[in-house]
């Protein structure tokens, strides 16, 4: 299988999916799946030859003969997967199983807001969907179009005018060894109107030796003054690749904050998207790539302002050992109209070996006068003073480097307001780190 | 206890260290003095183990142990104790959980218990009674925006707690007002006993009219050029350095 031979083989899935939509066929929604399949089709898996994609070679991925549709039902027991959820705190749950909803394992509600799946939403919400389904203003890139061109299942929430979701909400998508070599294509939506606001963990955890390969699209759409926080927990099986896209559109007064950790997987790639589309927004973008051995991440943020008075903040850190590799591309668009804009900028990494790297990118294109903007970006190593000083005093070597790369991943972690996700990151960060020592900070 | 012989040392090929010779048993007080760049804080890095520092002949013993090939942690658990010249500043790392793990880790290599949460709680806020510091040290990030005053109390602090056979102190005086001397002064002689020694290294007589020294030397240019007791400090700040610079010439 070579990744031509991938294409063909989608294309010719996507007759199949096709044909067994009946009458939906004609539907707005499967107008767009078709657009985007088409644009797909043009244009082809992303290579080193795009200039997005310069330092992020795709290719090895798309060598293995993925099934595109999973069969059968596959049930999990709930001990097998409690792991990955937040324990010490309850938490509404939207749970997929090789790509299929799992209603044992979720608890989702319609009681003040809707927090379900895609397909759900498209027999309950259709017009939302029609409203708000591929509804991209920029040219989606030729990843995000194919996850269109399939999109069936996926979570849905969206909450009304003023609600305040009373818990986070935790996204887990499994995939098990049954289920063979996977290509995954999740969709969710989050449409927060005015004034409401959500917490959302997301997570993608491949449970066999199988290899997966997860294209997954998130498209959020924030009313006047909703607040929503998306975390990410990246830590997936070490032959299990992830491709995100996720585009925010930010109304009025709406603040959005993600923080992405990526700490695992043999690849992930993160396209992140925020769209400033009226005045007063504001947005903080934080993310932590702690790789080791032959992972490898890749951060690009777009932060486009379109509009006067708005905010971005945005804070990454890598640390890479072994022979990791990270990447960090940081567009920052402020278009003429956008006066009185801030936007902040900030990379820092560590390169723990001499085989580890960082291609990082700070792209800012300010096109208005009346800003303030700024980016730094640091690739470094650790500080061999610091760590004397620590090994001086009876901490060991091992533990003395943790110790300072826990407190370097931890400024990120402490922008986390959500404790019990502080403390499962800063368990996962120990346990990266390879040490026991479980430290408030 | 310590027990160093013809050391040389050098940083990038650079000869800093040409021939230290120096015995501290215990219970002793020894004050190393000398103009700024004869070496002080490179020996007293090389002791503590520092693997910038190449040594390329000699030997330094610790209870008749070799400790040349030890790793500075290893150093940490027989009990030698650095005082660092220019503590540094490592943001994000609390001083509560630095003296945790410092401790612990400690402990665990010398076959202890680690301390409990309670226990640990107890001991840090008697030394800091002892070191007259505020509670709020410990939250703060370990030696980050610290005053250089803060700084060396720091460090005593932690000697006080990790109560080491053999602390070496470089320049733990320098910028220190006089409360805050005299406060240091207590700390070390608090530690002091019959089983551990101190090494001094100071410019000033000041440190040593609270902590009195059994012996004073003189290093300058890489060697022990002079030693003598407690009065040679006060001949040299009294004459300055430029009689033994002399001497040595000759
Ligand atoms: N890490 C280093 N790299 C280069 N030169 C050094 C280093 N450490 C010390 N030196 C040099 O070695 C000499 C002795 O320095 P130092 O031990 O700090 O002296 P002192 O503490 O007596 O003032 C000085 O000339 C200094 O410049
Ligand atoms: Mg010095």
């Amino acid at each position: 299988m070579n990744s031509d031979q991938l294409r063909d083989k989608l294309s010719s899935s996507f007759i199949v999916f096709e044909n067994e939509l009946n009458g939906e066929r004609r539907s707005p929604l499967h107008q767009k799946r078709r657009a985007a399949m088409e644009r797909f089709e043009m244009k082809g898996f992303p290579s080193t030859r795009d200039e997005e994609w310069k330092y992020t070679n795709l290719k090895p991925l798309l060598g293995t003969d993925y099934k595109i549709f999973h069969e059968g039902e596959q049930s999990l027991e709930f001990r097998e997967i409690k792991r990955y959820f937040l324990n010490d705190i309850d938490t509404y749950k939207i749970v997929f199983v090789n790509g299929k909803y799992s209603s044992w394992l979720s608890e989702t509600t319609h009681r003040g807001f809707d927090i379900c799946t895609f397909s759900a939403a498209l027999q309950r919400h259709r017009h939302v969907l029609d409203e708000y389904f591929g509804r991209s203003d920029e040219e989606p890139s030729s990843t995000m179009d194919l996850n269109t061109a399939f999109a069936q299942e996926g979570a849905f929430i969206r909450i009304g005018k003023n609600a305040h979701v009373d818990k986070p909400v935790e996204i887990v998508h499994f995939t098990t060894a049954d289920a063979g070599p996977s290509f995954n294509q999740p969709r969710n939506l989050i449409v927060l109107e005015e004034g409401s606001s959500a917490e959302v963990i997301e997570r993608h955890r491949c449970l066999g030796e199988q290899e997966t390969l997860t294209n997954a699209v998130s498209e959020v759409f924030l009313g006047a003054q909703a607040r929503l926080s998306l975390f990410r927990i990246q830590n997936d099986a070490p032959q299990a690749g992830l491709i995100d896209h996720t585009n925010i559109h930010l109304s009025r007064d709406a603040h959005a904050h993600t923080a992405t950790f990526s700490m695992g997987g043999r690849f992930v790639r993160n396209d992140l998207a925020f769209f400033f589309n009226e005045p007063n927004a504001t947005a903080q973008l934080d993310g932590l790539s702690l790789l080791d051995a032959g992972e490898f991440a890749d951060q690009h943020t777009l932060v486009d302002h379109r509009v006067p008075h708005c905010e971005s903040r945005e804070f990454y850190k890598g640390v890479y050992g072994g022979a990791a590799k990270g990447v960090f591309n940081g567009k920052v668009m402020v278009r003429p109209q956008a006066q009185k804009t801030n936007a902040f900028q900030e990379n820092k990494n560590l390169l723990l070996s001499e085989k580890a790297a960082v291609d990082t990118k700070p792209q800012l294109e300010i096109f208005a006068d009346d800003v303030k903007c700024s980016h730094g970006c640091t690739v470094g190593q650790l500080d061999e003073e610091a760590l004397f000083y620590l090994r001086s005093r009876g901490i060991p070597e091992h533990e003395s480097k943790a110790l300072l790369l826990y407190a370097f991943g931890d400024e990120v972690i402490q922008r986390v307001p959500l404790k019990a996700l502080r403390q499962r990151l800063h368990r996962l960060m120990a346990q990266k780190l390879d040490v026991d020592f479980q430290l408030n900070l | 206890m310590l027990s160093i012989k013809d050391l040389h040392a050098s940083v990038e090929e650079t000869p800093i260290l040409k021939g230290v010779q120096l015995e501290v048993k215990k219970g002793e007080v020894h004050a190393i003095m000398g103009p700024n760049g004869s070496g002080k804080s490179t020996l007293s890095s090389v002791i503590a183990g520092r693997e910038e520092y190449e040594v390329e002949k000699g030997s330094i013993d610790m209870d008749g142990q070799d400790i040349l090939e030890l790793s500075p942690e290893e150093r940490a658990h027989l009990g030698i104790f650095l005082s660092f010249q220019y503590p540094v500043e490592i943001p994000g790392v609390s001083v509560t959980n630095f003296l945790k793990t410092a401790l612990n880790e400690t402990r665990k290599a010398r076959g202890q218990e680690p301390m409990s949460a309670k226990e640990l709680l107890r001991l840090m806020r008697e030394k800091m009674e002892l070191l007259e510091m505020d509670k709020s040290f410990l939250s703060r990030s370990l030696n980050e925006g610290f005053s250089g005053g803060e700084k060396k109390r720091n460090e005593i602090f932690q000697m006080a707690l990790m109560e080491p056979r053999l602390a070496i102190l470089d320049e733990t005086d320098s910028g220190l007002d006089i409360d805050a001397l005299r406060i240091v002064a207590n700390g070390v002689n608090h530690l002091r006993s019959k089983d551990n020694a101190v090494v001094l290294i100071t410019h000033y007589q000041r440190l040593l009219e609270y902590i009195k020294p059994d012996f004073v030397h003189v290093l300058y240019k890489g060697r022990i050029v002079k030693s003598g007791g407690s009065e040679l400090a006060l001949e040299l700040e009294a004459k300055g350095y430029d009689w033994i610079k002399e001497e040595v010439e000759a």
